[in-house]
Parts: structure tokens; C-alpha cells; sequence
């Protein structure tokens, strides 16, 4: 029954977690439909130009091939190789400028209801919801947010430059050392959706991800209020082993005397649609194998693999993390 | 006084429009980033900003204008088409003002170009 149900958890958040959306092509919010819109416009409006020039090239060089008198010829060239482009690449240009102030709308301070904190660090994403009221929430590598709802997001980095983007959502936005840049966004759609680190930051760049889910914001509000108190699990006796075996140092279990701040904050894994930082289905042999072989599946990220533990006990522990949901 | 300046050959003239055209983007840009690093130093509103833009456009659209003007009449306002390429004085004057006027006709969209940004942004990114 449990292999049944962890690779049913595991097919499911295959499907969801990884075969979902995640081109700028498929919008899921306010920003990404602009900018959508903005590419099928350039898209369709360069193959027209490019059949319009192909068009006279053929044109001239298979049906028409007298030579045109000077006086019409440079008249071409005035207005289809000065005046055409100009106009349109006037066009253009306007009209992405006038997009720019909706696909950067810094709200003022206060005006969104969520605000979203993000630390980049390699490899992985720290976050903390902070709500307009209650006590701020801590957990990583997945970001949830309500569905018609403005989040502004407060991106920060711990060490190198990352790059904080949610293609199907809008952004994409640096997050830099010492600095802070905001950027809020306005899912119009539930779904998940997956987050790639767009700056390359080191060893396992490609493998820092995260998994976004837009929420109706009934559910997206329950949600956040179980995540402020600790797991139901948290007491089970895995985590006794946990803190055994030195993982609190490390990482946060909110109930637990795990009180590391070095690494994600655990306290919720079990709910998260992917472990490792986007990169893994949340199943328990996925968990057991990041902490066995953290160092192969993540190569340069500051978790040390723990393979010389009993595997009974990095079974326990997986089930006890699965578990906290 | 006279108000259109009498026709010189020199190789400067050739250089006017894109001289306006690179005092124009630094004046906006310069002045953009300043207001926008430290708005208390300067004491403006955003508007303010906009409008200082738009006033530097149009002065510099009128140079680029006079420019153009200039080296079209020193093409013969267009009597006799390119290229000029005899080795003759004469040919030599039409050349450069032909070259001049294209040159102007560039600076004068790119300026365009510039300025436009002070049309669509309301607000420093902060």
C-alpha cells in the first residue's frame, strides 16, 4: 500500500510538477499574457515582412527582370528601406514602451496584500511569506500564491547573482548580493508551474528550480495558516533520529528542536510538490536518496552526503520529512 | 544679423546632427539617472523630469532640423542625384551634403527614438 501510494504521489507530482506549464507561452498571468501578446504580434508581423521581401525578390528575379529607371528605383529605397522600417520600428518600440509600466508595476509599499520574500542561494530558494496580517511564514523552494491576487516579491541573494522567474506568471527578475529588487505579479490562473534559476550561479545552476502553485485564495488562505504551525507529524519518532544524526543543525522542523538555519526550512516538505529545489518528485525514495547521495544528484551544494548512515534510519527519517505535510 | 548661416565648406557641418544627437541621449540620460539615484538632489517631480525631456527633444529636433536644412540647400536642394563621385569641387560640396542630410535624417529619429521612453514612464524603477 505504501509503494502504491508514494508512486502514486510520485506520477502525480510528475504530471503537475514537471510536465506543467512552464513556457511563457502558455499564460497564467496578467504580466506573461502581455508578453504573449507581444510576441505573437512580432512573430506574425516579421513572417509577414519576410514573405512581403521574399515575395519582391521572387519577384524581381523570376517574373520581372527589366531594369527599373533610377528615379523609381531609389523611390523604393526611400520608402521601403527608409521610411517603412522607421515608421515600424517606431511603432514597435512605442508600444513596447507603453507595455513596460504594466510589466513592471512596482507597486508602492503596502499596496499589494502579500508580500513574497525570496533569498536566492546555491542551490536553492528561501522563502517567507510575509501577509498583510499574521506572523510571517518561513519555507523553501516552493512558492504558493492566490489566484487574482497581486504578490509583490522581495528578491534577495545570499551569495552569488540568481535570477527569479516564473515563465507562465511574468518576470523574469536578478536577485543580487547586498541589494533588493521587486517585482510582483498577478496569477489569473490556478496551476503549477515551474520556476528555473534564469542567472547561472554555479556547479548546479541547472538544477535550482522550484515549483510555483497558484491557489484559489480561499484555499491558498488555509493553506498558509496550516503552514504557520508545525507539522502534525512533526512529534513521530523519525524525527528523533533526525536530530540524532545532526540534521537540525542545518535545517529548520517548526515543533522540533531542529533549529538550523544553514539549509530549506523542512517543516512542511511533505506538502511541497518537488524536493531537492525543483528537481525531484516529492516521494519518499527521493528523499532518501538526496540524503544518502545529496553530492550526485545536487554536485557543489553544501549538504554532505550521509551514506554511512544505517539505511533503515535514512529510511525512518524520509518517511518522518514525507510525512510533515 | 543673419538668421540662416551662409553656406561654409568645412567637413564639421557633416558632424552637427550627430553631435545634437549624442548631446541629446547624455543630457536625458544623465539627467534620468541622476533624478532617479538621488531625487531629493534635485528637487523635481518625475513630471518635471518628462518635461525637461521633452524640451530638450524639441531644441534638439530644431538643430537637427536646421542641419538637415543646411545641408540640403548645399546638395543644390536635391537638383542633381547621387553619386557624386567626379573629382571636382563641385561634386565634392554635393556629396557632403547629401551625406549630411542622411546623416541628419538619423539623428533625428534616433533622438525620437531616445525621448520616447519620457512618454510611456511615470516613475523611477525602483
Amino acid at each position: 500500500m505504501g509503494q502504491y501510494f508514494s508512486l502514486s504521489a510520485a506520477s502525480l507530482s510528475l504530471a503537475s510538477g514537471f510536465a506543467g506549464a512552464r513556457s511563457v507561452l502558455e499564460p497564467a498571468g496578467a504580466e506573461a499574457q502581455q508578453i504573449a501578446i507581444l510576441f505573437w504580434i512580432m512573430l506574425s508581423g516579421g513572417a509577414v515582412i519576410w514573405l512581403g521581401v521574399l515575395g519582391v525578390l521572387l519577384h524581381s528575379a523570376l517574373f520581372n527582370r527589366r531594369r527599373l529607371a533610377e528615379k523609381s528605383a531609389s523611390r523604393i529605397i526611400l520608402w521601403g528601406g527608409v521610411v517603412f522600417p522607421s515608421v515600424t520600428l517606431c511603432v514597435l518600440l512605442a508600444y513596447a514602451l507603453w507595455l513596460m509600466p504594466g510589466l513592471r508595476p512596482f507597486a508602492q509599499a503596502g499596496a499589494a496584500g502579500l508580500r513574497i520574500e525570496i533569498t536566492g542561494r546555491q542551490f536553492w530558494w528561501e522563502v517567507v511569506y510575509r501577509p498583510a496580517q499574521g506572523p510571517p511564514v518561513a519555507s523553501a523552494n516552493e512558492v504558493r500564491l492566490p489566484v487574482g491576487e497581486r504578490v509583490e516579491f522581495t528578491l534577495k541573494s545570499a551569495d552569488v547573482i540568481h535570477s527569479f522567474w516564473i515563465p507562465p506568471l511574468g518576470g523574469k527578475m536578478d536577485m543580487i548580493p547586498g541589494r533588493t529588487n521587486r517585482l510582483s505579479l498577478l496569477a489569473t490562473k490556478p496551476g503549477i508551474f515551474r520556476g528555473p534559476c534564469a542567472e547561472y550561479c554555479g556547479t548546479s545552476h541547472a538544477l535550482m528550480a522550484f515549483s510555483a502553485v497558484a491557489m484559489e485564495p480561499e484555499a491558498f488562505r488555509s493553506w498558509l495558516a496550516a503552514q504557520a504551525i508545525p507539522a502534525e507529524g512533526a512529534g513521530a519518532s523519525g524525527g528523533a533520529l533526525f536530530l540524532r544524526h545532526g540534521c537540525g543543525s542545518c535545517h529548520f522542523v517548526a515543533g522540533t528542536d531542529a533549529r538550523g538555519l544553514i539549509g530549506p526550512d523542512l517543516s512542511h516538505l511533505g506538502s511541497r510538490a518537488t524536493v531537492g529545489a525543483g528537481i525531484l518528485p516529492n516521494t519518499e525514495d527521493a528523499v532518501a536518496r538526496f540524503i544518502a547521495r545529496s553530492e550526485l544528484i545536487k554536485p557543489g551544494s553544501r549538504m554532505p552526503a550521509f551514506d554511512m548512515l544505517p539505511p533503515d534510519d535514512i529510511r525512518a527519517i524520509a518517511a518522518w520529512l514525507r510525512g510533515l505535510q | 544679423m543673419r538668421l540662416i548661416p551662409k553656406e561654409i565648406e568645412t567637413l564639421w557641418t557633416l558632424f552637427t546632427a550627430p553631435v545634437v544627437w549624442a548631446a541629446h541621449f547624455l543630457v536625458c540620460y544623465i539627467g534620468a539617472a541622476l533624478y532617479c539615484a538621488k531625487p531629493e538632489l534635485i528637487g523635481l517631480s518625475f513630471s518635471a523630469v518628462r518635461a525637461g525631456i521633452a524640451a530638450v527633444t524639441l531644441i534638439a529636433l530644431s538643430l537637427i532640423a536646421l542641419s538637415a536644412w543646411l545641408a540640403w540647400r548645399q546638395w543644390g536642394f536635391g537638383r542633381d542625384d547621387p553619386p557624386h563621385d567626379d573629382p571636382t569641387r563641385r561634386d565634392r560640396t554635393l556629396f557632403q551634403g547629401f551625406a549630411t542630410l542622411l546623416l541628419s535624417g538619423l539623428s533625428f529619429i534616433a533622438v525620437i527614438f531616445t525621448a520616447m521612453p519620457a512618454l510611456f514612464l511615470t516613475e523611477c524603477i525602483r
